[in-house]
């Protein structure tokens, strides 16, 4: 039987992670995510697992990357400044095809910024981040249930593809406390990936290696080839496969005459906008991405030829934009409204937005 | 016949790439011959720099993770944490070690890892063809340092292992050399007793190897050993500077 608890979102991170077999963090304290150091600082040992506080975000990352060698669900997480840190490991990681779940609770930049919520990650999230032609798969929930969730489903994900999978959360999600039914655990064996340093099955090869050097161009080629063919094969489920409805949320877009499009807590708003819209008589809708690299292109490419314009929100000056000005094609209008800094837009400043583009007048 | 001399088994049959006379090869060898001595091959884990020894995994035959610049003692510590039954180490040089990866060296130390280090010290960066390290002498010219080292800007050679040593953690931190027969078989005896003390679980193992770089100092490898006795000893003094459990004795 499920177990349902009133849980903060950095929490609900920090349960599920436990419950889908995680057994080992590495992190360094930054705010706003703070509660789910904490919380695994205390329930890791209780699970005989392994919480270590790293010197710096650069340890942490390459702890990770040490770990998820040798076989073992890892995780770590940070807040924006902490994620540029990691980014030099991240980089190696997805070389060298490590699974791995990485959480960025964003906070508002650049440089310091300051600790209240943000989305000006998306960049470097969905376009790789550190140096080199690689992709992280970039999940993004709007609860703490989908927090608790895609946790669970990051770890799959990242054994599935042997890669390095985002959770891009926000400092209102990782604060917030909502219900939240926990998963079920599960064991998770730590000699189950035969590739892992290590490892003891029978079938283990001559020796295990887990490396991103290829010094020879033709071996780096290859290898590069090798990663953009395991990225379509990503895309192509979350676009039309197995993993297409967990990749994007609609909301009323059928015979919507506008559609917003918002990912993470914005799309919390943004329903409340429809709803509001719909009452004063204008057909809006809501599509949310859930998965934002892959890219749910898709959806806009359809709904291009149904609705007259697009409306994406964000808190950022405008990153996700330009992803769904690429899906649309120019085709129809994409307009755009952000607020940064921690700021979070109001319904009634999206509103008005709305008025001014189908009732300009 | 009896046969007196092979390839330890922990060496894989890939020829070296090093240059003639870089002491890798020996220091390499050194390690593998313990790894069989200890009978420890088919649980030991290696972490490769960045660096010269960056291709150190295709030269053992053992599982291996390159890692990052600097960043080998996180890696370590992370695959240790996960398989605390395998035998872990890394192998650095002082680029990699002394200056971009302080932090790592440091911390691993202080946690008391139970993994072990062997730094390689040639006072030179020497994939990278040959710029000043954290440990190039005063005076010396390097890429980067064409007038000489000078202490009133680039500061002082580092002193790792007597760092390391002021921490309250680490198990055996050492300071060798392969200069000569001698100094060879007293170095394969502090890498026997660092990977010894590990296999016991008694914590974090340090050797530092003082080395030549034959081709960035532009030195003759006899005459670089030669220098390396005459100029790198008498600033990088040989000895144990920390030995919790008296390794050395029994």
């Amino acid at each position: 039987m499920a177990e349902k608890v009133l849980m903060k979102g950095n929490e609900a991170i920090g349960e599920a992670a436990v419950r889908a077999g995680c057994r080992y963090y590495f992190g360094y304290p930054i705010t706003p995510q703070s509660e789910l150091p904490a919380y695994l600082s205390k329930r890791l040992p209780e699970v005989e697992g392994v919480f270590v506080q790293a010197e710096s975000e650069v340890a942490a990352i390459n702890m990770v990357y040490g770990a998820g060698s040798a076989g073992a669900r890892v995780m770590t997480s940070s807040s924006s400044p902490g994620v540029s840190l990691k980014q030099e490991g991240i980089s190696y990681i997805a070389g060298a095809e490590i699974p791995c779940l990485l959480v960025n609770v964003v906070r508002g930049g650049p440089g310091l910024g300051n600790i209240a919520p943000a989305q000006s990650d998306y960049w470097q999230a969905t376009r790789g981040g550190g140096h080199g032609d690689y992709r992280t798969l970039v999940l993004a929930p709007n609860s703490v249930q989908e927090m608790a969730d895609m946790t669970v489903a990051g770890f799959e994900f990242a054994d599935r593809f042997r890669n390095p999978v985002l959770l891009l959360s926000d400092g209102v999600l990782g604060q917030m406390m909502e219900p939240v039914t926990l998963p079920d655990p599960i064991d998770y064996d730590v000699n189950s990936k035969k590739w892992a340093l290590g490892y003891k099955g029978k079938d283990k090869s001559e020796r295990n290696l887990c490396t991103s050097i290829f010094l020879d161009v033709d071996e780096l080629e290859e290898h590069n080839w090798h990663l953009y063919q395991k990225y379509q094969v990503m895309t192509d489920l979350f676009s039309k496969g197995e993993y297409k409805d967990f990749a994007v949320e609609e909301h009323l877009c059928d015979d919507a005459e506008i559609i917003l499009v918002g990912y993470g807590i914005i799309s919390r708003i943004l329903k409340t906008v429809v709803e509001k819209c719909r009452k004063r008589g204008i057909k809006a809708g809501l599509v949310r991405p859930k998965v934002l690299w892959p890219f749910p292109s898709q959806v806009f490419e359809r709904l291009q030829q149904t609705t007259n314009n697009f409306l994406v929100v964000e808190m950022s000056c405008g990153q996700m934009v330009e992803d769904v000005k690429l899906a649309v094609n120019g085709k129809k209008p994409v307009y755009f409204f952000g607020r940064t800094g921690g700021t979070i837009p109001s319904d009634f400043e999206i509103l008005n937005e709305v008025d001014k583009i189908v009732r300009p007048d | 016949m009896k046969q007196v001399f092979s390839r330890p088994q922990s060496l894989s049959k890939k020829p070296f790439h090093y240059c003639p006379g870089c002491d890798h090869g020996v220091v390499h060898r050194l390690i593998a011959e313990v790894i069989d001595e200890l009978e420890i091959k088919d649980r030991t884990i290696g972490v490769a720099p960045v660096g010269c020894s960056v291709f150190a995994y295709d030269y053992f035959d053992l599982d291996f993770n390159q890692a990052a610049h600097g960043r080998a003692p996180a890696v370590a510590t992370g695959i240790k944490r996960v398989r605390p039954e395998s035998i872990v180490f890394t192998y650095q040089g002082d680029g990699d070690l002394a200056a971009i990866g302080t932090a790592e060296i440091i911390h691993a130390a202080n946690r008391g890892e139970n993994i072990t280090v062997v730094f390689i010290n040639n006072a030179i960066y020497g994939m990278t063809g040959g710029q000043m390290a954290p440990t190039t002498l005063i005076g010396m010219k390097t890429q980067t340092s064409p007038y000489g080292r000078d202490a009133s800007t680039a500061g002082n050679p580092i002193h790792m292992s007597e760092i390391i040593a002021t921490l309250e953690s680490p198990a055996y931190v050492t300071r060798v050399t392969v200069n000569n027969p001698a100094n060879l078989m007293k170095t394969k005896k502090a890498i026997y007793n660092a990977f010894k003390l590990q296999k016991e679980g008694k914590g974090f193992s340090f050797v530092e190897v003082v080395s030549i770089c034959p081709t960035n100092w532009g030195k003759k490898p006899v005459d670089s050993h030669k220098w390396l006795t005459e100029n790198m000893l008498p600033v990088f003094k040989l000895g144990t500077f920390k030995d919790t459990h008296g390794v050395e004795k029994s």
